[in-house]
């Protein structure tokens, strides 16, 4: 592979504590290394800033909920898909694009690694071709356990060696990488047509609670030594009043503590958290608690988040947490897919308009900002959108622009039809912070990186890592005075390399690149008790054999496999 | 009113898509720059030039630009899409899409047109001498926004889906039409002169239907409340007044639950 000589750029590194120093950056072999030779490209990055590739942590780009999306609203695409481009793939969709748009939009922001947040694991093989067919980004996926059957019935009776020995035969047949959990008991009572919306409502027929599945999944977790932590959507998502339930669930992290080998010091990922901070106890008395539950994240050092920040676009929600989505189609009147996977999970779709004329709308824009800005450790908050719930991914660069201009805020806040209530209803207007550049790359790019457990790969510059290197048009001396520009600047990368291969030249996309699929492999000591509980399941309940379960080699052709040893 | 004429000179081989033949497009640019605006046949991107001979002179805004399209156009979609103001004369047939997106100004169309006649509409107004194929002033595929203002008039007959997801506006069919007559409609009013065979006003919310004719099969969700003395286009007349559809969710107004109203006409 080609050397490549990145030149005096303004490099910001939170993983070396650099901020804005002038320094090359050079590769080789797809890594960064410490210097190369006088034939190698030499990109000038001066006047420009030079950031590791980015990190999302949680995003829906793959499977069977982002494909029903598709199919159930072509009017996503409606003037949305421009005419075939040469060298391009056709792009189409906003809310929910086409896996080719999705690979591009992606590295035009300057992203390397993206984890597809819920991958129900029938339907995993789905999920790989989809990863598969994006192109550019490395991708994993996180297979939901919160609602499993199986988990159930070994949490219920404490065999935490049992529950992990199932986990790592699932991580291993379905090439996923860590533990989701979402509504955990919630979505499994959706069956009975009910819901648990606070951490004592046990699961009908299981008679399990949501503290004891969160306890319990977080104890196997740190069991296996996986890389990522326990990755959690709290219970009673999106209703008034559900901050209590949030702390009360965030408080379970107190009693664990953190074992793995991939410098991780985080035991729970608590995702969206936006969607789960809300005060008042209707839509009438809707409140931000956001200072609320971030005093608690500050403190609770074990704990990640990512924002999940409402964009104020017309979008379409999508998520495992079937009851919910029945919830938002009651609201909102609009046309709503719904599913059960059996023994695991289940699963809704309904598109969704944040107007930021509706008061509550505004106040969930608020929330999101204020979590970002009351966070005091960017190395454990990380900007999200929870795409597309909340907003599609491709609006990064204006949540970074909110963040890092206080401008820019009451600009938007000032657009809306109820700012006065909004003022109200949240502390936004009187927060002065604006985030650095350096902040922005820990919550991008470091902090993601080492929540995933893939520090030594992602999030930084240092010698020996991926080379994942994006080159914005800001100067780190002389920030511009309209916010906009940064908005532009984070939207477009004028280049950006992946793996070493340059993918974005002055803006535009020149390479599909080598995507790779990356999964996590713990190999536990035999357990014939699982094992027979799975022959089990697979004879009694699944409508598939165990055979055709699997996601087949085939499936996922560009893998980059974390295999390790579990110690009992 | 700038006039601009343009002469169909060549039949595209396969459909020629000419969202570009706007008032809106053309307004403020000399000929040559008219036959220079984008179209596309299939993935190919042409010229408007390859098809039409163009004279005449365009006004300096939308407003001020008449087209007349001296023609057949039964193989061209998307004129006057998104037209804002200004006028379009069509002397032949056209295809999908006439006046689809269409916010203001008038499309005047001699003969026939195709499917998705006024899709989506915002306002201004489509006079169609012939007849229409389906989709007259419905949703686009999937949406839930449909035509929210204007006038379509339809002075021969019209196929399915009319209305469809209709928040506003008006659509008058002068003779008759086939099915599906405002589904999912939260507004607006629908006039078909002649019969209609069925489906008329399924999963209604909000809005007003009136046929003139008769309607063979009704839906079981609308309920006779009673009979009312009308006029509606010119016509005054008795007509039996049903409300639904009831196996719809409907929202209130003063306490009181808000029905879709189907007006027929008393023989």
């Amino acid at each position: 592979m080609a050397e490549i000589l990145i030149r005096n750029g303004f490099v910001i590194d939170p993983t070396r504590n650099i901020n804005g120093d002038v320094a090359d950056i050079a590769i080789k072999d797809g890594q960064i290394v410490e210097g190369v030779g006088s034939k190698a490209k030499v990109i000038d990055a001066s006047g420009k800033v030079v950031m590791a590739g980015g990190v999302d942590v949680h995003s829906h780009v793959a499977g069977p909920k982002v494909n029903v999306g598709r199919l159930m609203r072509p009017e996503d695409k409606l003037f949305k898909s421009p005419h075939n481009q040469k060298n391009y793939r056709m792009e189409s969709g906003f809310s929910i694009p086409s896996t080719f748009k999705t690979g591009y939009d992606y590295a035009r922001m300057g992203y390397a690694f993206v984890m597809e947040a819920a991958m129900p694991p029938l339907h995993s093989p789905h999920v790989h071709e989809e990863i598969h067919d994006t192109p550019i980004i490395d991708q994993a996926a996180l297979p939901v356990f919160g609602n499993s059957w199986f988990v159930f019935e070994y949490l219920k009776n404490e065999e935490i060696d049992n529950c992990a020995a199932y986990i790592a035969w699932l991580l291993k047949v379905t090439k996923g990488f860590g533990i989701k959990v979402v509504n955990p008991g919630g979505s499994s009572a959706w069956a009975w047509g009910l819901n648990c919306l606070t951490l004592s409502d046990p699961v009908p027929y299981f008679d399990i609670t949501p503290a004891e599945i969160i306890t319990g999944l977080m104890k196997t977790n740190e069991y296996l030594g996986l890389p990522h932590s326990m990755h959690i959507h709290h219970n009673d998502l999106g209703n008034p009043g559900n901050y209590e339930t949030t702390l009360e669930s965030l408080r379970l992290a107190e009693g664990v503590a953190t074992k793995n080998n991939f410098g991780r010091d985080t035991v729970m990922h608590s995702t969206h958290i936006q969607f789960h901070s809300y005060g008042g106890d209707s839509w009438g008395t809707f409140e931000s608690k956001a200072r609320e539950v971030m005093d608690y994240v500050n403190k609770q050092k074990n704990i990640s988040i990512d924002l999940g920040c409402v964009t104020l676009d017309e979008t379409t929600t999508m998520t495992a947490d079937g009851p919910f989505e029945h919830h938002i189609t009651n609201l909102n009147h609009l046309k709503w897919a719904n599913t059960d996977v059996e023994l695991e999970t289940a699963a809704g779709v309904v598109p969704y308009v944040y107007d930021k004329d509706i008061k509550v709308n505004g106040i969930q824009w608020a929330i999101g900002l204020e979590m970002g800005l009351y966070a005091t450790d960017p190395m454990r908050t990380f900007i999200t959108t929870d795409h597309p719930n909340a907003g599609p991914f491709t609006r990064y660069p204006r949540i970074i622009k909110w963040l890092m201009s206080k401008q820019a805020r009451e600009e938007t806040l000032a657009s809306f039809k109820h700012t006065d209530k909004v003022i109200d209803a949240t502390d936004i207007h009187s927060m002065d912070r604006e985030l650095s550049l350096f902040e922005i790359a820990q919550m991008t790019r470091a902090g993601p990186a080492k929540a995933l457990g893939l520090s030594n790969m992602f999030g930084g510059l240092g010698v020996g890592m991926d080379a994942n290197v994006g080159i914005f048009d800001l100067n780190f001396n002389d920030m511009p005075a309209d916010p906009e520009a940064i908005e532009k600047a984070f939207s477009r990368a004028c280049w950006f390399i992946k793996s070493g291969e340059i993918i974005v030249k002055e803006g535009d996309i020149v390479s599909h690149g080598n995507k790779r699929t990356i999964w996590v492999k713990p190999n536990v000591a035999e357990n014939p008790q699982v094992i027979r509980d799975i022959q089990d399941k697979f004879l009694k309940d699944y409508s598939v054999g165990s055979d055709t379960y699997q996601v087949r080699d085939y499936l996922a052709p560009n893998p980059y496999v974390i295999e390790f040893d579990v110690e009992a | 009113m700038a006039q601009i004429t343009l002469k169909p000179t060549k039949v595209p081989e396969l459909y020629l898509e000419g969202y570009n033949i706007t008032p809106d497009a053309f307004a403020g640019k000399s000929l040559m720059e008219i036959a220079d605006l984008d179209a596309h046949e299939g993935k190919i991107k042409v010229k408007l030039g390859d098809y039409f001979e163009i004279a005449g002179q365009s006004g300096d805004t939308a407003e001020e630009t008449a087209i007349n399209i001296d023609g057949d156009c039964s193989r061209i979609k998307y004129i006057g899409n998104k037209m804002s103001a200004g006028s379009i004369t069509i002397n032949g047939n056209a295809d999908m899409y006439v006046g689809g997106w269409m916010k203001g100004g008038k499309i005047h169309v001699m003969g026939n047109v195709d499917s998705f006649c006024g899709i989506a509409m915002e306002g201004g107004e489509i006079v169609v001498e012939g007849n229409a194929q389906n989709h007259v002033g419905c949703a686009y595929r999937g949406d839930w926004r449909g035509m929210r203002g204007g006038t379509i008039r339809i002075k021969g007959s019209a196929g399915n889906d009319i209305g469809t997801f209709m928040l506003g506006g008006t659509i008058i069919i002068e003779k008759d039409a086939f099915i599906h007559v405002s589904t999912h409609a939260e507004g607006g009013t629908v006039v078909i002169k002649g019969n209609v065979q069925g489906r008329v006003g399924g999963q209604m919310v909000k809005g007003d239907i009136y046929v003139l004719g008769s309607v063979q099969y009704m839906l079981p969700g609308f309920k006779k409340v009673g009979s009312v003395e009308q006029k509606i286009d010119g016509t005054e007349a008795t007509f039996t007044h049903y409300i639904g559809d009831l196996g719809e969710r409907h929202p209130k107004s003063k306490g009181k639950e808000v029905y879709a109203n189907l007006y027929v006409q008393e023989a």
